[in-house]
């Protein structure tokens, strides 16, 4: 599947999870901030995912698990270098949004790494 | 099984929305049936003069299948919360009289939560041939999701108790089950 398809796909998963128009599906739109994504939503967006491009996504492989309630992720609202780490290894489908979110890692901008972008990367990485 | 006096709950308001089971495939699919009837006063509630059985009550009787459905699959452990409703499509009106079917798939399901499809069918009833074929029997579709609340808000405290299925609802699961042994 080339990359155009997965970005159309995805595009269709974001729309039907999401309620948003087409348009609003940039490869730069971050998915809670510019979409308006609830907790539950992106529950759906994995369901979908997987029954749009059959495949399995486990517990924690796009974003790691339990990062947010570890001290040594996670001091006073702020991702300590470990968790910068732990991000850049296990999220390597965020690389470009790592980047800047690096310079200013505050827990509540954690959110900026979901973009559609990184989705497509994702998806990108499991069907190959 | 009969209902005992003393598994009876106290005088608590019962908002159930289903009245039985006819059809539960664990881990797959349930279907309930509702009499939509005068009786209910909330059917009054909606239109003046023009008692139906509302879209809203409609969705809650779709996901107390679906939720069923989704907490049976894993014994009862979770508490299954409805979390979303994707989409809603209605095709007609559920009026006093008419029986419903609630037709319930599991799509997905894993530790945080489950989606589900949901047909909601008018039962044919003759000799009043309201409905002639499938196309007339389709009442709604939707899409709903369900959260595993334990796994999803980890931080908040819930009671140890699974408040969601209360005896009446698991009531109507030994209905289904024991509906072939129990003789009146």
């Amino acid at each position: 599947m080339t990359r155009d398809e997965i970005q159309t796909k995805v595009t269709k998963v974001l729309v039907d999870a999401l309620g948003v128009d087409e348009e609003e599906v940039t490869p730069g739109a971050v998915i809670r901030d510019d979409l308006g994504a609830e907790s539950i939503d992106f529950l759906d967006i994995m369901f979908r995912l997987e029954k749009e491009f059959g495949i399995k996504i486990p517990k924690g492989e796009m974003m790691p698990d339990n990062l947010a309630t570890n001290p040594e992720y996670v001091l006073n609202g702020v991702v300590t270098q470990k968790g910068l780490d732990l991000i850049k290894e296990k999220m390597p489908h965020a690389a470009d949004e790592y980047e800047s979110f690096k310079n200013d890692p505050k827990l509540e901008s954690m959110s900026k790494l979901f973009t559609v972008n990184s989705i497509v990367n994702y998806v990108e990485s499991k069907l190959k | 099984m009969l209902p005992t006096a003393d598994r009876r709950p106290p005088t608590n308001m019962r908002w159930i929305l289903i009245d039985k089971f006819i059809d539960f495939e664990s881990g797959k699919r349930a279907v309930a049936v509702k009499a939509c009837t005068l009786g209910e006063d909330h059917n009054h509630d909606l239109y003046p003069d023009f008692p139906i059985m509302s879209h809203s009550l409609m969705v809650e009787s779709m996901a107390q299948t679906a939720g069923m459905l989704v907490g049976e699959a894993r014994g009862f452990k979770e508490k299954v919360i409805l979390a979303k409703i994707g989409r809603a499509t209605f095709h007609r009106v559920v009026r006093p009289g008419n029986v419903i079917t609630l037709d319930a798939t599991i799509d997905q399901l894993n530790d945080a939560g489950a989606s589900i499809t949901g047909i909601v069918r008018l039962v044919a009833q003759s000799p009043l041939a309201e409905v002639r074929d499938d196309k007339d029997s389709l009442v709604a579709e939707m899409e709903i999701m369900f959260s595993h609340i334990d796994n999803n808000l980890s931080g908040l405290q819930f009671p140890k108790d699974n408040f969601v299925f209360t005896e009446s609802f698991l009531d109507l699961l030994r209905t289904y089950r024991n509906a072939t042994t129990v003789e009146i």
